[in-house]
């Protein structure tokens, strides 16, 4: 006993294991007393309101990110389905403006559009992946450029806009809220919180886990390699359906344009959180803190004139090397 | 024969931390004499053959070539003085041609750029020399399996070889192949090149050498000519250790005990052909062959891991259905990987999410409820005696017996009524090994049926109830009671006794 425990008392000072847990929340802090000091504006309730709810479209989808990469899987398609989504949804409720007239009936069936084609676009790439046995590299490289060309295809080129009357009728799920917190930064958190559930509490989460680790474990531990697989790619359709019903009624249309980088946004939020690319260990709130933090540099920018807001993706692509590099520090230390 | 040797191992012993798997052994090759080394599994002929092949140090004693002592560190130097090592696998790069691969890292420059004239001339010569017909210009993805192996025999002809240790080169080769192979190796001896000869099958041994030495445990049990050694003196050889008391003592079922599990005719494509076994209820059924004979591979076409091209599988007298290790849980079987790390546990998590992997639907339908894992976890952890530094250790810190404990404890979660475990004790110490036994032993007493897929004859030996021998893929023998003993396992694994007509071409027709 008395031996057993020496270790323990060696080990603790390195805190080797604590950099990683709390990295990327140690980071955030330091990029809120960085914006603080930078511009007092910073902290005004108006200006985090402002940057949660940006960040809550691509950390809704990162949230589902943090699942497909858990198991081992990549997901490049969210971008272009998000804006083939938003789309398709544009479409349907224009075109139910004329029998319905605009309302809330006519949004409803727009969600359900959205939330229906996330669902079927998740299941493509899963299958695809599970059965038809190709890397998701390369589905979703695939997927990617055919939900993009189909938006841009849908549009005729140019920008599909949502019926001005609609516009106003669904203006409040992105520009309203509760208690002075928009819905988009509520949707999120509820996400957020039901990400952490699923991938923290559920056998399925720990399925992810364990197949990101290694799937010949996992399948010699009698689960369903591919049903799990094929869950995550639906969860991430559905993450990014969520994200589109939230987006539309900010600029009320969609081109070829939306969403595009948002794959490597949702990505870059994952990764800096802490969760492996190569798999088996996921962190939502991680996640969440990543897909903060590189709004929050446009927005600490955006707030100083000193550096350039041109410079935004280099400063995001900087702290996601550093992230990594950090990870792999403190995993070789172990 | 008069001639010196030209490699010489000198009272060489090697350790792997506190297991000694060599000790004291002597062991030399003169030039132009076919030296075949043979031995159980785990008898310490694959380390030995790395030792004189340069690829690990011995812990003692000495090498030398020519009586010179020499450290080779690495294959490279050991190149340079003339012995090369082909290994089972050959080491060919796939997509690159037979020339490329002959010069593959020797390559002959002329300023900045290749000489491909004059390795194309080395290649041909060293072809020739073999009266080889293999195409230069061929990649090696294209070719066979013995033209493979010539390949790598004419890379090492072509480094002017002295002594090529050559390990089971047969082992994939066909009758008329393993001829051709013969052939060749007669003209390198005649040439004055020594050849190291490690195979398992004794009537190979015996028509192609001019020695054999037999390692047994990691020591070396004699050097014989060979043609004073019969085939069943060479088996004995390998055989003949005095069984300690590290086996509980048999508890048999009675001979009317019922069936549990029958299988009927199971072929897996590439690897079992036409495989039937019985297990009844308190059996300790073990499975012994060599490496390859496709055991493992019957087990995993028996869970439903890999695919089955023909077979009927009964528990209980019922017609059962397994396609996924899932189906198998259910109807109580449980399958214990011999590839620990690759396929057992995840080795960069805790021990808590690795023991319920398997039974996961027992701690919660969609919750995982963790305080239940963390009692399940604290009761194994007393019940197979895991011990850890910490409880919130990874399993890649535990030791081989911890870990192989904790995958026990895991396997049994699912409390199969039918265990079966696959090299259940490889690379642990004896004391585990021992617990191990006893966990098996207690297990069938208790009434479960157990399967023991095991390379290490004593461990067969000493936990069957019966003993069912394959070889290339099929069943060719079961033994029981007093028949179960090493030299007539070693027979029926060998191809001496059994099935005769399989003896060359394996299963690939299944």
């Amino acid at each position: 006993m008395t031996q057993s425990s020496m270790p323990e008392l060696a080990r603790k000072p390195s805190a080797g294991f604590d950099l990683k847990l709390w990295g990327p929340f140690l980071a955030l802090a330091g990029l809120i007393v960085l914006g603080t000091l930078v511009n007092p504006v910073f902290l005004s309730p108006a200006n985090l309101a402002n940057v949660l709810t940006r960040t809550a479209f691509t950390g809704i989808i990162a949230v589902g990110a943090t699942f497909v990469i858990t198991t081992g899987g990549i997901d490049l398609s969210v971008g272009s389905l998000a804006a083939f989504t938003a789309g398709v949804m544009i479409v349907v409720m224009n075109a139910l403006v004329g029998p319905m007239g605009a309302g809330w009936p006519v949004v409803l069936v727009g969600m359900l559009v959205a939330v229906g084609l996330g669902l079927v676009a998740g299941l493509v790439n899963g299958l695809l992946v599970t059965k038809g046995r190709i890397e998701a590299f390369i589905v979703t490289l695939g997927t990617m450029g055919i939900f993009r060309s189909l938006v841009t295809y849908l549009a005729d080129g140019g920008t599909l806009s949502l019926n001005s009357g609609m516009r106003a009728v669904y203006r409040p799920v992105y520009y309203g809220g509760l208690f002075g917190i928009p819905t988009p930064v509520w949707v999120f958190a509820a996400v957020a919180l039901i990400g952490a559930v699923i991938l923290y509490r559920t056998r399925f989460g720990r399925y992810c886990a364990a197949i990101g680790s290694n799937d010949e474990v996992a399948r010699y531990s009698a689960i369903d390699v591919d049903r799990v697989r094929l869950l995550a790619f639906v969860l991430q359709g559905l993450c990014v359906a969520i994200a589109v019903v939230l987006y539309v009624p900010r600029l009320g249309s969609a081109s070829a344009t939306t969403g595009v980088l948002w794959e490597l946004e949702a990505i870059a939020a994952v990764i800096i959180g802490g969760t492996m690319l190569k798999g088996g260990h996921g962190r939502i709130w991680g996640t969440v803190v990543g897909a903060v933090m590189l709004t929050l540099i446009d927005n600490i920018l955006n707030l100083t004139g000193a550096i350039s807001v041109y410079l935004n993706g280099a400063i995001q692509g900087a702290i996601i090397i550093v992230a990594v590099l950090l990870q792999r520090g403190t995993a070789s230390k172990r | 024969m008069s001639s010196q040797p030209v490699l010489v191992a000198d009272g060489v012993a090697k350790s792997f931390g506190p297991v000694q798997v060599l000790f004291g052994v002597d062991f030399d090759v003169r030039p132009g004499e076919v030296h075949a080394l043979v031995g159980e599994n785990g008898a310490g002929k694959s380390t030995l053959m790395k030792i004189l092949a340069g690829y690990q140090p011995p812990s003692a004693g000495t090498i030398r070539v020519d009586g010179e002592p020499v450290h080779l560190s690495g294959s490279g130097p050991a190149e340079a003085l003339g012995i090369v090592l082909i290994h089972q696998e050959f080491n060919l790069a796939e997509h690159l041609t037979v020339e490329e691969n002959i010069s593959l890292g020797r390559e002959i420059r002329r300023g900045f750029f290749l000489d491909k004239p004059a390795m194309r001339e080395r290649a041909r010569a060293a072809l020739a020399e073999l009266n080889c017909p293999v195409d230069p210009d061929a990649r090696i993805r294209d070719l066979s399996v013995s033209e493979r192996q010539m390949v790598e025999i004419a890379k090492a002809v072509s480094r002017s070889v002295r002594v090529l240790i050559m390990d089971e080169p047969t082992a994939v080769l066909t009758g008329a192949e393993t001829e051709v192979l013969f052939r060749l190796i007669r003209r390198l001896t005649a040439q004055g090149v020594g050849v190291v000869y490690i195979s398992h099958k004794l009537d190979e041994v015996k028509a192609i050498s001019d020695r054999i030495t037999v390692l047994r445990d990691g020591r070396r049990i004699g050097t014989h000519p060979a043609e004073l050694l019969g085939h069943d003196d060479i088996a004995q050889l390998m055989v003949g250790r005095p069984m300690s008391d590290l086996f509980p003592p048999k508890e048999p079922p009675p001979p009317d005990a019922p069936v549990v599990l029958e299988v009927e005719g199971l072929s897996v494509p590439g690897w079992v052909r036409d495989a039937s076994f019985q297990l009844r209820r308190g059996e300790i059924l073990g499975f012994a062959g060599l490496v390859g004979a496709g055991r493992t591979e019957l087990m995993e076409g028996l869970m439903g891991l890999r695919h089955r091209s023909a077979g009927a599988i009964r528990r209980d007298g019922q017609p059962l259905r397994v396609r996924t290790v899932a189906d198998a849980a259910k109807a109580g079987i449980a399958y214990l990987t011999e590839d620990r790390k690759g396929k057992g546990l995840l080795v960069g998590k805790g021990l808590r999410p690795n023991l319920t992997l398997l039974a996961l639907e027992r701690y919660g339908r969609v919750f995982i409820d963790e305080r239940k894992e963390a009692m399940a976890l604290d009761r194994a952890i007393e019940e197979f005696d895991i011990r850890l530094k910490s409880p919130d250790a990874l399993v890649g810190s535990l030791s081989g017996g911890n870990q192989q404990k904790l995958l026990l404890a895991k396997t049994m979660q699912v409390a199969p009524q039918i265990l079966i475990v696959d090299e259940p004790t490889r690379g642990i110490d004896i004391g585990t090994k021992q617990q191990i036994y006893r966990f098996l032993h207690d297990l069938a007493r208790r009434g479960a049926s157990i399967i023991v897929i095991s390379s290490e004859m004593p461990e067969i030996i000493g936990l069957s109830h019966r003993v069912v021998v394959m070889r290339s893929g099929a069943v060719t023998g079961t033994l029981s009671g007093d028949d179960i003993v090493e030299a007539e396992i070693v027979r029926y694994a060998t191809g001496l006794k059994g099935l005769k007509g399989i003896s060359h071409d394996p299963v690939l027709h299944a």
